[in-house]
């Protein structure tokens, strides 16, 4: 049993503080629930640094671009990242289709698509939700059918973050409606620029920008089928097992959190130091309790990762943790704000910047990767056994 | 980084399953609660035997030479089989704290006998009052070469199943207001020492120990005149990991017997496991199950890494204890919940698992005086 990085990942960990601390000025940090001017364009410029660093991709092979260290250095990486508040692109490359493609791709495929992901020169986007399809993602319905080289698809894709920036959608279709549901699904890279799609936007309450992306006979070339036709849907769940050990969530809600206790340790209200409130120092200790053990069960999915297992009901203990957690925080420093909490952060009377307003609304994202119920499900079913 | 077990660790483990299994089954715990006694003489020495007192003994006081990590893996077990007995006090506490405050002599004599299970040393866990003399019900007076003891402990567990008891007894400085905390080391057979049971639930015994001018000798001291917290805020903070251990075995024990009984269950036809408001709960379980767990390995990595140097997994060591508190209370009503009326029964084990569930949440700090703690190395 050993905690501890080894002397490398130590300096590795300490190179990336000090480049970020210096690089992201506490003015260009992402602030939460809302996006500055230009953040996008900033993202991309230290994307495009750190990928020259070959940070960007560190635990990927450096015959794709990456650093060519493993999972335990990508997990540190991206600790720092969110604990430093980086303005972030070009995840959904960097952790669902480069994996995706390094196991399921042909060699023309990842010597096509994974240099740019690692170089952050692509953005991409993920589809799989649809109007009529969230939990029971396998009964999706957008279409591709096949037409000489090409595919044609035919439907609609909701929740599409980084739709505005992205170049590409990896996406899941139904290529065949007679077999079972799980039995007929492909995955495929489309252009989004190709004719025929078009977004609705769809802004978040995070602040973010997502769209509705609709699919009027848009046509992909065979070529953009990653692995095999039928099998996307089984492709895909290997797929959500990868980029799971959620420490760049951690690192960032760690933060607002470690400046929330500061804020209580040194702001007086009504004439008392807001620490001193026995509620309220009760409820510090709780959290740190709670955030400590959610870093360790981030830490476990990490190691798994590094010794070559593919965790699965592992991920979502430190997932469905993270996310509960994550909500008793916000709720909690809310409460204690009362309703100064409720103050936008435009307004000389927020608290911390309207850090707690924004990251109470960050918080209602109760389900990235799967609803808390469904994490729970696998956690149920595929960790301990249970009947479905 | 490697957070997997050691192949030893992975045999300890299973040893002692498989050994508790065969040797501590739960008609056994039943028994011993009903004759409100600990495990028997028998499973004692084959414990002894396997080496399992003397796990942190140095091999030069013919114990193992293992380390709190090892100590750890085997309390998982012992807490899933909930053997009886004064196993933390003596093997934990009383150990750790004779190897810091004892000096060779004292050592040479006590220890072989503690490791071969000869010896049974129990603890007062004197918790916050090694912060607070005044607290402490038992004064030492200087008499001759020796000492006098009186007042009273309260909650010193087993002690009528122990040749002796490490305590604490506090005596007052040049200057009236100072009380300097020692060790003391109490055959429970001195004359003027009376002990009366404290009923408790799950058949746990402890037991008010009353002090009536106890006649000790110099040797009865372990270590310096004011020097007990020295040596025992290091020994609590060792037996409360191997606390946590106990409480995370238990509560993946409960997980195990719900998960199965849920499983082969069957209302309005079909296995209630398959209802998500059943699994979901199951899941909850196995999450702070899973936390616990990386909480206590850390905490007892944490303690091993810092060796003889001290201790510097204060805050490691609370944080495992608070929400192995948290995992223990959610086991036992996840339990109660599941297994629903049957469990209400005192023939069936759930009840058995809760009684014990709950001494352990309040033995060696319960939720809220860890919480404290972090909340002091906070600096709230």
């Amino acid at each position: 049993m050993d905690f501890e990085f080894t002397e490398e990942q130590r300096t590795f960990k300490e190179e990336v503080r000090a480049f970020l601390a210096q690089r992201v000025p506490s003015e260009r940090q992402e602030v939460f629930g809302s996006e500055y001017e230009g953040q996008y364009q900033f993202g991309r410029e230290i994307a495009s640094e750190l990928a020259q660093r070959r940070w960007l991709a560190v635990g990927w092979p450096t015959v794709h671009g990456g650093g060519g260290k493993g999972p335990i250095e990508q997990a540190i990486f991206n600790e720092q990242m969110g604990y430093g508040m980086v303005p972030r692109t070009g995840t959904t490359g960097l952790g669902f289709v480069g994996p995706a493609l390094m196991v399921f791709g042909s060699p023309e495929q990842q010597a096509q698509y994974l240099q740019p992901i690692a170089a952050a020169q692509v953005e991409y986007c993920q589809g799989f939700s649809e109007p009529n399809v969230g939990s029971d993602l396998a009964s999706l319905e957008l279409r591709a059918d096949r037409d000489g080289d090409e595919y044609v698809l035919n439907g609609s894709k909701m929740f599409t973050s980084y739709a505005f920036n992205a170049d590409y959608m990896y996406l899941l279709a139904r290529t065949d409606r007679q077999a079972a549901k799980h039995r007929g699904i492909s995955m495929f890279i489309a252009d989004m620029k190709a004719p025929g799609i078009s977004l609705r936007p769809l802004p978040y309450i995070s602040g973010a920008m997502a769209a509705q992306t609709n699919f009027d006979n848009v046509r992909v070339p065979a070529t953009a089928l990653i692995g095999e036709e039928n099998r996307g849907w089984y492709h895909a769940m290997t797929t959500l097992d990868f980029e799971r050990s959620g420490l760049e969530r951690y690192g960032r809600t760690r933060r607002a959190f470690d400046d929330f206790v500061h804020f209580c340790k040194s702001t007086r209200f009504n004439g008392q130091t807001i620490s001193d409130r026995p509620s309220v120092r009760r409820k510090l200790a709780e959290l740190k309790v709670a955030f400590d053990v959610w870093s360790l069960l981030c830490w476990n999915v990490a190691w798994l990762q590094s010794t070559g297992a593919i965790p699965n009901a592992e991920a979502s203990v430190a997932f469905l943790h993270g996310t509960e957690r994550r909500l008793e925080f916000a709720q909690a420093a809310m409460e204690i704000l009362g309703p100064y909490g409720t103050l936008r952060d435009d307004s000389k009377w927020a608290p911390m910047r309207g850090t707690i307003e924004g990251i109470h609304r960050e918080s209602m994202h109760l389900h990235g990767a799967g609803t808390s119920e469904i994490h729970r499900n696998i956690i149920a079913q595929r960790g301990l056994g249970l009947p479905r | 980084m490697d957070l997997g077990l050691s192949e030893h660790q992975i045999l300890l483990g299973r040893t002692a399953r498989e050994f508790l299994e065969s040797e501590c089954p739960i008609s056994l715990i039943r028994e011993w609660e009903e004759k409100q006694s600990g495990c028997s003489a028998d499973l004692w020495q084959k414990m002894a035997e396997l080496g399992w007192f003397g796990l942190d003994i140095p091999q030069e006081y013919a114990g193992e030479g293992g380390n709190l990590f090892d100590q750890t893996v085997l309390f998982e077990e012992i807490g899933r089989a909930m053997v009886p007995g004064p196993l933390l006090a003596t093997s934990a506490y009383a150990v750790r704290a004779i190897l810091s405050a004892g000096n060779t002599k004292q050592k040479t004599l006590l220890l072989p006998g503690m490791a071969k299970g000869e010896t049974t040393v129990t603890s007062f866990l004197a918790g916050e009052a090694l912060n607070n003399g005044e607290a402490l019900g038992l004064r030492a007076t200087i008499d001759g070469q020796g000492y006098l003891l009186d007042g009273t402990l309260l909650f010193v567990p087993w002690a009528d199943s122990s040749d002796s008891i490490l305590c604490v007894a506090g005596s007052l400085g040049q200057t009236e207001s100072t009380v300097y905390l020692t060790i003391f080391l109490v055959d429970t057979t001195s004359a003027g020492l009376t002990l009366t049971a404290m009923p408790s639930i799950g058949g746990y015994q402890q037991h008010e120990v009353r002090f009536r001018q106890v006649r000790v000798g110099a040797d009865a001291a372990l270590g310096t005149v004011g020097s007990a917290a020295t040596h025992l805020v290091p020994a609590q903070e060792w037996a409360t990991v191997l606390q946590c251990a106990d409480i995370l075995g238990r509560s993946e024990k409960i997980l195990e017997m719900v998960v199965e009984y849920s499983k082969n269950r069957v209302q309005f036809g079909r296995p209630i496991g398959s209802f998500q408001a059943v699994q979901h709960q199951c899941a909850d379980l196995r999450t702070a199950v899973d936390g616990a767990r990386m909480a206590t390995y850390h905490a007892a990595w944490k303690l091993d890494k810092g060796g003889n140097s001290g201790s510097k997994a204060t805050e490691e060591v609370s944080v495992a204890k608070a929400y192995a508190g948290s995992l223990s209370r959610r086991a036992t009503a996840t339990g109660h919940g599941i297994f629903a009326g049957i469990a209400f029964t005192v023939e069936h084990d759930m009840q058995l698992y809760t009684m014990r569930s709950k001494i352990a949440e309040a033995n060696l700090g319960d939720t809220e005086h860890h919480l404290e703690q972090l909340a002091q190395s906070m600096g709230l």
